[in-house]
């Protein structure tokens, strides 16, 4: 049949440039495998040179297919299943590249990138490595290859293709009619959760920081290949700083993500997508330390080369948790399973078998010292550090697995009644030990250490921490009672150690380093370090809910819960009723609605009860929007400089349960009677006549009747409500008049001087409410400047490194 | 040894220590009648709403308290009160995972994770229903007007 209205073209480029990077990545690994292990110097140049040529076509290639996707999602090519299922008309410009990360096609082409780019980079920068380097980056590349290619091989379709057409995907009746474009009006949309800056710019970061593990694993490769072990960590280190700062940048975005977007009531739930992306950091970081001691001292080779290893093979396997559908029940936010998992567990074994084979047969030549480090010696503790990252990692590692665990052995096991709590209370020892390691081993130094030199050295900062840190517990309340006091001695005591760790590294800034900041990229670091873990140590610790649902208008007047004792988190507010919430009266005053999209904005005002503060906050939220019925809300914040406020909507009333079945029930008033309804009680105050309305259509002798009733509600609150009656020619016509916020329809029936027939209604579908949360959560800025100041050190540190090696380089040529 | 070595030892055996004790506060995956053998524990049930049942939710009555019927793939099904909002997608989920206790005459839930078939928008047959809705060229939004 002959469609009309397609746009084939960009398919086929599309189809054809994937194909090409294929190829073109599986002969750069080719002959980047075949320059490291020519010997002489003529094959080696022709080699390099075929390599390098292969790997600017698959450069080039992997450009064109991101390039070509683009064109298709910003045109709205709906004949192309990846446009209509990821977006939309009315999606806005900034967030069409967010269409790439919400598919698992689009997400493996933006670590593909992230692998040209790498790569393009070393070809320039690694000189001697870059053969043995390139080698295995163009070898992922091939494997990320296969990832969109699409190509079948019998009935086996070897991976997802981001270019099918949406009629040879699905089978439905419109795909028998030649013009059934036309009849497609918009696509599916982007998942309204990311529909959030955060998300524009979280997912290439986080990214960048996973492809960038790829090169110290590299590294380590090609020093156990070409056995000149330990020469590969010079070039190595400003790699893996470089890795470590960008990926710890993109798991907090993603944290900051979660904390103003997905109402997880927090930045980090310990769900297990954000576990699979922090474990890989943890032994990145325990590598990097390592490493460090290796350049120092000449131990830890081993250790390094094991950590750079096991550091991108979970990269892999975190790919293939997220990926593969078996978090499916343990996840809020995994992708679905497509199809791919044997796939992607080949990506994992093709890495993980022969990296870690390779590294057993040549463990016993990788150098090592035999003499036993110091206790008193920087590189013993920095071990003992770094061993603990990894150790840490592993816990994390097996309990995120448990539904793999499960898979393997046929068990049931899953995440007890407090998931969080069952990982936070390993982890604030953790945090403690880390906390202190990170104050004082710089304090040491490699090899041996004066004890009386380090005692004069660290005396003064060890005294003002803890004159910080009474401080900090006396007057900060920290008072976190939840997990007993056990728990709250532990988070007590990390307080201590991370403001120690603060306190120490700024001081040693002067004290070790004499104020030269160029050369304090490491105390930069673990400064914020220290305030990241004071951060995170504050404000979970001290999170409040500010929505207690203790509001005495309705019918449970604050029932509290019957298994935990607290009343519930979310509170109801009833437009145009101040509740009171926490330290505030908090109104609900109006809404509003996006122009194009059933997205609801809601005003809500916060009145400080004590001061003077008040402001408005506009959360808002999706509608039943496009196949995702019920409601997805987007929280707002207000931000103080201590602390945010952050509210949330979570339930709306549902229009149609709300069909007002309620009916008019008589009620007989003289003028000055009382009648109760079921959340208070009114007056009829007064009841007029009025003749001569000069309103159009009525005649002279047309009379108006107004009743005045005045409504006393049980929370003081009084209203006044005035329905009336018109006499038109002896037909009567009575105006109903609304107290919206107590749910009261009046109508005035009948009327005669002192007496009124009244029609009383309550009703719920008048009432117009929303419930919602709101969370107090102080401190979070110490987290994220923390986050700043860590990566800014990381950063002075890469350029220390990188001059280092450059000079290193000058020095030897010179001598040559 | 190596002091090293002994600081190694005492680490793993902490690790080892730890992953006993986490994996003494861990739950399991129970079907409806065998997490009625074990009340009071908490433990998880993959199940599914029944639609047939209605689901209890009034916010202005009380914003947190939610009951509804779920019944998993044996047969066997529950009350279940959660005393949290209604998750905003609950009437439209494929699946529920829910945690929590059982009791004499309820399951006493703490923790929802719905599996909705739209969620990620992988799913193809919603989206399938989806694309006819489009089809259709019925206004997109009808249903939302009456939220104004």
């Amino acid at each position: 049949m002959d469609y009309t209205g397609e746009h084939l073209l960009p398919g086929i480029l599309g189809h054809f440039f994937i194909i090409l990077s294929l190829v073109a990545s599986l002969v750069a690994t080719f002959a980047y495998f075949k320059t490291t292990r020519s010997k002489n110097e003529a094959d080696v140049s022709s080699w390099k040179t075929m390599a390098r040529g292969a790997f600017l076509v698959e450069v080039l290639s992997v450009f064109a297919i991101f390039g070509i996707l683009f064109y298709i999602i910003y045109n709205h090519l709906f004949e192309y299943k990846y446009a209509w299922q990821h977006s939309s008309r009315t999606l806005e410009v900034k967030y069409l590249l967010s269409c790439f990360w919400e598919g698992q096609e689009g997400s493996f082409l933006l670590w593909s990138i992230w692998h040209c780019v790498l790569g393009s980079i070393l070809i320039r920068k690694a000189r001697n490595w870059e053969a043995p380097v390139m080698t295995v980056v163009s070898f992922a590349q091939v494997c990320l290859a296969t990832m969109i290619a699409g190509i079948y091989f019998f009935n086996w379709r070897m991976g997802s293709n981001p270019f099918v057409l949406l009629r040879n995907e699905m089978d439905a009746p419109i795909f028998s009619q030649p013009n059934y474009l036309s009849l497609i009006k918009d696509g599916n949309d982007l998942n309204p959760l990311l529909q959030n800056y955060w998300m524009v710019i979280h997912p290439p970061v986080l990214f960048l920081g996973f492809a960038s593990t790829i090169v110290p694993f590299a590294f380590a490769i090609a020093g156990l290949w070409t056995k000149k072990t330990g020469d590969w960590t010079k070039p190595a280190l400003p790699w893996a700083l470089f890795s470590a700062a960008v990926l710890g940048t993109g798991i907090m975005m993603g944290g900051r993500w979660a904390y103003e977007s997905l109402n997880f009531g927090g930045y980090w739930a310990w769900d297990p997508v954000e576990n699979a992306s922090m474990v890989p950091w943890l032994t990145l970081i325990g590598g990097i330390h390592t490493l460090l001691i290796y350049k120092h001292t000449g131990h830890s080779l081993r250790a390094t080369h094991f950590l750079f290893l096991i550091t991108f093979n979970l990269v892999l396997y975190s790919t293939f948790l997220t990926r593969s559908g078996v978090l499916g029940d343990t996840s809020v936010h995994a992708f679905t399973d497509l199809g791919m998992n044997f796939q992607l567990l080949a990506f994992l074994f093709v890495f993980l078998i022969p990296s870690f084979v390779f590294y057993a047969i040549r463990y016993k030549s990788i150098p090592h010292i035999v003499k036993e480090e110091q206790t008193s010696s920087r590189e013993f503790w920095m071990f003992i550090g770094s061993l603990i990252f990894f150790l840490t990692a592993l816990f994390i590692t097996i309990a995120t697995s448990l539904p793999v665990i499960n898979k393997i052995f046929g068990s049931n096991f899953t995440m007890g009644e407090d998931a969080v709590f069952s990982y936070n209370r390993v982890i604030i020892f953790v945090a403690i030990i880390i906390g202190i390691l990170t104050a004082v081993i710089q304090y040491l130094k490699y090899k041996q250490t004066d004890l009386k030199f380090f005692r004069k050295k660290i005396i003064a900062p060890t005294i003002i921490s803890l004159i910080i840190s009474t401080l900090a517990l006396a007057f900060g309340n920290i008072n976190y009672q939840e997990h007993g006091l056990g728990f709250l001695g532990a988070i007590w005591f990390a307080m201590v150690c991370s403001i120690y760790a603060i306190i120490a590294n700024v001081s040693y800034v002067w004290i070790g380093m004499k104020g030269k900041l160029k050369l304090s990229g490491g105390s930069i670091s673990h400064l914020g370090f220290g305030l990241m873990l004071a951060g995170i140590l504050i404000s979970s610790s001290k999170k409040e809910v500010l929505s207690w649902n203790t509001s005495g208008i309705f019918v449970q007047l604050g029932e509290k819960n019957k298994i935990t004792g607290e009343p519930g988190e979310n509170l109801t507010l009833v437009k145009g009723l101040p509740t009171t919430m926490g330290n505030y009266n908090v109104t609900y005053e109006s809404d509003s609605m996006h122009p194009e999209k059933p997205l609801w904005y809601y005003k809500i005002h916060f009145k400080n009860k004590t001061g003077n503060e008040q402001f408005t906050l506009m959360p808002n939220a999706f509608v039943n929007y496009k196949g995702n019925q019920g409601l997805m809300a987007n929280p707002a914040a207000r931000h103080y400089w201590d602390h945010d406020i952050f509210t949330y909507i979570t339930s709306l009333p549902d229009p149609e349960k709300n069909k007002d079945t309620a009916t008019f029930k008589p009620q007989s008033l003289k003028k000055g009677d009382t009648a109760f309804y079921s959340n208070g009680y009114y007056i009829l105050e007064d009841l007029t006549s009025q003749t001569n309305i000069p309103a159009g259509g009525l005649a002279p002798d047309d009379k108006v009747f107004t009743a005045t009733i005045k409504v006393f509600s049980k929370n003081n609150t009084s209203y006044t409500s005035k329905p009336f009656l018109i006499n038109k020619g002896g037909s009567l016509y009575p105006i109903q008049d609304t107290v919206t916020s107590e749910n009261l329809i009046f109508q005035l029936t009948k009327a005669d001087n002192n007496a009124a027939e009244l029609g009383v209604r309550e009703s719920n579908s008048i009432m117009q409410y929303i419930t919602l949360k709101a969370y107090k959560f102080p401190f979070i800025n110490l987290l994220w400047a923390g986050v700043l100041i860590m990566v800014t050190g990381i950063t002075v540190s890469i350029v220390r490194r990188v001059q280092l090696n450059r000079s290193a380089r000058e020095i030897e040529n010179l001598t040559l | 040894m190596k002091k090293i070595h002994i600081a190694l030892l005492i680490l793993i055996a902490a690790t080892i220590a730890v992953l006993i004790s986490f994996m003494g506060t861990l739950s399991t995956y129970d079907s409806v009648q065998s997490a009625m053998k074990k009340k009071g524990k908490t433990v998880s049930i993959i199940a599914k709403l029944d639609r047939t049942q209605p689901i209890e939710y009034d916010a202005v009555k009380n914003p947190n308290f939610l009951s509804f019927v779920a019944y998993d793939s044996l047969g066997g099904n529950m009350k279940v009160i959660y005393r949290k909002e209604k998750p905003t997608n609950l009437e439209h989920s494929e699946r529920l995972v829910l945690k929590g206790k059982m009791s004499d005459d309820h399951f006493e839930c703490s923790e929802i994770l719905m599996k909705c078939p739209s969620k990620y928008k992988d799913d193809m047959n919603e989206a399938k229903k989806n694309l006819q809705e489009n089809a259709a060229a019925s206004p997109a939004n009808t249903s939302t007007t009456q939220y104004q």
